[in-house]
């Protein structure tokens, strides 16, 4: 007899209906709890796109849950009307690994800061991606520290005033989807507040990988970081500094579409569509490739400080490849001892190999 | 003195040799034999904290000690009757360690010159032959020879016949202390029969030829073997075990009381690590063992397995703990299940991470930030580990709140024979999670609705209707929203003391060990001190003494009579492996003038020193009030 524990039994009598989901709005997955970020904070479209995208990924909201660390970005959970736990700073990728481990059948999401992930909680977030636990990871990188009132973190670009750098940073930045790929992640992508349809695309992308799906979204802090994104998010901006990936796609951007991205060797250089290039040069964009990839990552100078050739920033997926999760493995290697290791007598477990009798 | 077949009560012998000498299996086979013959025991391995220190060295001696006997043993003995030398170094080592008049069986061929040196004996000076060991019964053996003598045929390469030595000690004491060969043997067929027959084949004829040796040679001619007889055990069928099998074992049998998957959530320390490699193997019970990128992780990760529904546990040691605590405060403010395994070690920081020492425990009661009560265990000896681990994950799961089981290296590692239970003899763990709510008119869900026992109900993703947010921010009490409220909060702050204090109704009354209920003098004990304090007090009320022994095993909180209890008596004395910690917190709850024994150097308490101590405290006493 194998162990079917409550949890089996729970799982299997609460199993839903996926035929027979309710008829969900965004609105159904909004809480009822006020809230509270600062007006104008970029949080609220994220928010609103994340509600927006629950009713498409096809999963009862029983079976949603949402985990965050501390930070403005982590209260998340406490407004979506899903199972969530709001924990502590850095952590949530470990949280979740235990529950997505221990409950494959949840989908679960992780919403942290660029501080709660990249600083006291690096170490984690790099293990889940290697891992490649299958969960979907929103990072809120907003450059600061919201919550403690406007101190760098280690996404702020070199120079930053802050109030814990009143001289400038001489920090070194990280750069997140580089580290992402650094640590084997197996999704990488990357969307702004700003352009809600395309984060809502991506927040569906992520949902539809399997394995550590890691989303970077840009979003503003209105009160300690206003315009960080500016080049990308204005409209008219948008178009020379940001470029959107499409798979199979060549990488072309511009206000005119003529501009474009092509592969000297491994060397990328920006170039002007016309007499010289036409589009049949450029790099063909290929999610797979992780050369690549991490070519693309490294499109990251911060324009205002550039002389020179600036590339614009990618959006989109920069990397997603199939490969082993870790809760499926563990989860495999559970069944396999159910099956293959005979009878789980706990009688035989607790006498062992030798006894005496004392009469 | 040259008797025929000497009866012993009881016997201490001790193993020492260089770390790859192998004196830890050595021991813990002559245990086992020991143990299947019927002799009570006890066992204290020693070993150091390098993998490999140099050998030859003092620091690199590995050694194991066990006292057996026909009567009740408690404690691996303070002074040892036999001690097995394996070079110069392990001599220099344990010396102290042994009885005037005991006996040194030591190999020769660790006392050459290379052997000397190391062990940083003086230029020329060999103890073997400058009467310094006068006091003692030397034996001395080339058991390099011996083995040569006994293999040397076989073919094996100089590594593989060099490993065998410790099989020829453990045949000469096999023989010394009249003990069959053939657990071993069936043991060394186990191990290496099917791939490698010669090598169970040249362990054996060692084995025998150690033994044969006893039967032969002309220096144990003065003397016979010593006999010791079956320990007078309750009846039941025994196997020995060690504290950290026996706390794996407690986790699978409650986890299988509560027919529930477990999650161990951990990172590898000494000597907690035992329970990561006990527990892998496990996993046909329904148990997932994850090995985490830190303490941090390991506790976070059984704190999301146990929001999903399984019996989050994480373990660790001292400094393991510290790291995890920001996370247990998590657990208590979420008021989920969660088993916290420390087993501690001699500290602070990294400390002395193979000896032992019980100076966590304030830690546990105190050691996070805010208002964070908890309850806490500790089992008393190795095979106590089995119910306190089932007692751990029984009130965590009851109670819905982190239970921290304070164990400690000695007990981790020592062994003694134990009278098992049979699964059927195990009470179940019920388990009953949040119903789902399918109609919009039943009552909305209140996450930290309790019942009488203050206890919130365990409601776990996947259930219809139930869903909520839980979080660290302080909640709204029932609601269980966000609130920053300052009566909420005093009003939280209570509740979550009162459910832990209301734990007391759920658990057994503190009963006295040995002694009267009311009298002279109690000694209250905890963890892994049970046994030195039990014979200690044996030996007291033997000679006369008004003396009684009370030992906890429930510390948070305490069980409710123990006040009534300790005021029984006209003096409470504390003996701690640690500079005084439980003996503060009974002064500071009961407002009593409790006195404190404490000694932290790595080791158990001796027999004799405590006696010693409390016989100086009771006089004291005495003498102060005369
Ligand atoms: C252990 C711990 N250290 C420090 C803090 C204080 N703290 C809270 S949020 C935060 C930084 C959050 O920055 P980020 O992750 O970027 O989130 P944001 O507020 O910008 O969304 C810090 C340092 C804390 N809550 N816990
Ligand atoms: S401080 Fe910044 S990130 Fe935080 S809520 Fe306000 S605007 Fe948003
Ligand atoms: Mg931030």
């Amino acid at each position: 007899m194998s162990v079917q524990t409550l949890i089996d039994n729970f799982v299997k009598e609460n199993e839903a209906d996926l035929t027979a989901l309710p008829d969900y709005s965004g609105k159904d997955f909004s809480s009822d709890q006020d809230v509270r970020w600062c007006p104008g904070c970029g949080d609220y479209t994220i928010l609103k796109q994340v509600q927006n995208a629950m009713p498409e990924l096809g999963i009862a909201k029983k079976d949603i849950v949402f985990i965050s660390g501390i930070g403005c970005s982590s209260r998340f959970p406490y407004y979506m009307d899903t199972f969530g736990m709001h924990s502590i700073h850095g952590r949530a990728p470990a949280i979740a690994t235990g529950l997505k481990t221990s409950r494959p059948d949840l989908t679960v999401w992780i919403i942290t800061g660029d501080g709660d992930s990249l600083s006291i909680g690096a170490n984690h977030f790099a293990q889940l991606l290697r891992r490649n636990v299958n969960v979907n990871l929103l990072l809120f990188n907003n450059e600061i520290y919201g919550l403690t009132k406007g101190q760098y973190s280690p996404a702020s670009p070199k120079g930053m005033v802050t109030k814990s750098t009143p001289y400038g940073s001489i920090d070194n930045p990280f750069n997140p989807l580089a580290l992402s790929l650094g640590a084997d992640g197996s999704f990488v992508a990357r969307a702004m507040d700003r352009d809600p349809k395309h984060l809502k695309e991506m927040i569906l992308r992520s949902h539809k990988h399997q394995g550590t799906s890691m989303l970077e979204i840009y979003q503003n802090c209105i009160v300690f970081n206003d315009g960080a994104f500016e080049l990308f998010t204005d409209k008219k901006t948008r178009p020379q500094e940001a470029i959107y990936l499409e798979h199979g796609e060549p990488l072309v951007f511009g206000k005119e579409k003529d501009r474009g991205v092509r592969l000297d060797g491994l060397k990328p250089e920006v170039v002007t569509l016309g007499d010289d290039f036409s589009k049949d040069d450029l790099w063909v964009h290929d999610e797979q490739d992780s050369t690549k990839a991490h070519l693309l990552s490294k499109f990251f100078e911060h324009p205002a400080n550039g002389e020179g050739v600036q590339f614009p920033r990618p959006f989109g997926v920069l990397y997603a490849i199939d490969r082993p999760c870790y809760d499926e493995g563990v989860v495999a290697q559970v069944q396999h001892a159910k099956e293959t290791q005979g009878e789980a007598n706990l009688d035989a477990l607790i006498q062992g190999n030798e006894t005496w009798v004392v009469k | 003195m040259s008797t025929k077949d000497q009866v012993h009560e009881d016997v201490t012998i001790r193993f020492a040799g260089d770390s790859g000498d192998g004196m830890q299996l050595t021991g813990s086979l002559f245990t086992n034999t020991t143990a299947l013959l019927g002799n009570d025991l006890r066992t204290l391995p020693e070993f150091p904290a390098e993998i490999r220190a140099p050998q030859g060295t003092v620091p690199g001696v590995s050694s194991f000690q066990l006292q057996f006997g026909s009567r009740k043993i408690l404690t691996p003995g303070d002074e040892c009757d036999a001690l097995v030398v394996m070079n110069s170094a392990a001599l220099k080592a344990n010396l102290s360690l042994l009885k005037k008049g005991g006996t040194i069986i030591a190999n020769t061929a660790g006392f050459d010159k290379k052997n000397l040196n190391l062990a940083k004996y003086p230029e020329g000076v060999n103890p073997l032959e400058d009467g310094s060991l006068d006091d003692y019964e030397l034996i001395e053996i080339d058991v390099n020879k011996m083995v040569k003598e006994a293999i040397g045929d076989m073919g094996l390469g100089y590594k593989d016949e060099d490993r065998t030595k410790n099989m020829f000690v453990l045949g000469l004491l096999y023989w010394m202390y009249s003990r069959p060969l053939d657990s071993t043997i069936d043991f060394l067929n186990l191990k290496f029969g099917k791939k490698k027959p010669e090598i169970a084949d040249a362990n054996i004829r060692v084995l025998k030829a150690g033994y044969y040796y006893g039967e032969t040679a002309e220096i144990f001619s003065s003397r016979s073997q010593i006999t010791v007889e079956q320990a007078d055990l309750e009846p039941g069928t025994y196997r020995n075990i060690t504290g950290n099998e026996a706390l794996v074992l407690g986790l699978v049998a409650a986890a299988r009381k509560a027919n529930m998957p477990m999650f161990l959530g951990t990172y590898p320390i000494t000597p907690a690590s035992d329970v990561l490699h006990g527990l892998a193997q496990h996993k046909k019970f329904g148990i997932t063992t994850f090995q985490a990128e830190d303490e941090i992780a390991a506790c976070s990760s059984a704190i999301g397995a146990s929001f999903g529904g399984s019996i989050g546990v994480t373990s660790s040691s001292g400094p393991g703990i510290a790291l995890k605590g920001e996370a247990i405060g998590l657990a208590v403010m979420l008021e989920l299940p969660l088993v916290v395994l420390n087993i501690q070690r001699a500290g602070p920081s990294t400390g002395m991470p193979t000896k032992t020492e019980q100076a966590d425990l304030m830690q546990a009661v105190y050691g996070r930030n805010g208002e964070s009560p908890l309850l806490i265990v500790a089992p008393s000896s190795p095979a106590d580990c089995f119910e306190m681990a089932f007692e751990a994950v029984r009130i965590s799961l009851e109670h819905m709140t982190p239970v921290i089981f304070l164990s400690d290296g000695y007990i981790a590692n020592g062994s003694e024979p134990w009278k098992f239970p049979k699964e059927s003899e195990l009470a179940n763990i019920n388990v009953e999670f949040e119903k789902p709510r399918h109609a919009e008119e039943d009552e909305p869900f209140m996450p930290y609705r309790r019942d009488d026992r203050l206890v919130r109900k365990w409601a776990i993703p996947g259930t219809e209707g139930i869903e909520h947010r839980v979080g660290g921010l302080e909640k709204e009490d029932v609601t269980g929203n966000v609130s920053y409220d300052p009566d909420n909060h005093q009003k939280m702050t209570n509740i979550r003391r009162d459910k832990r204090d209301l734990v007391a109704n759920n658990i057994p009354e503190q009963n006295i060990d040995q002694g009267n209920e009311t009298g002279d003098v109690l000694i209250l004990g905890w963890g892994g001190t049970y046994g030195s304090i039990k014979t200690v007090v044996h030996q007291l009320r033997r000679e006369g003494m008004d003396i009684s022994h009370a030992h906890l095993r429930y510390i948070n909180p305490f069980p409710k009579n123990l006040e009534k209890l300790l005021k029984g008596f006209n003096q409470v004395i504390v003996p701690e492996i640690n500079d005084g910690q439980l003996v503060r917190l009974i002064r500071s709850e009961f407002l009593i003038p409790a006195m404190p024994i404490n000694k932290v150097k790595g080791r158990p308490f001796g027999v004799s020193e405590l006696k010693q101590e409390i016989l100086d405290l009771v006089g004291e006493e005495t003498a102060t009030k005369s």
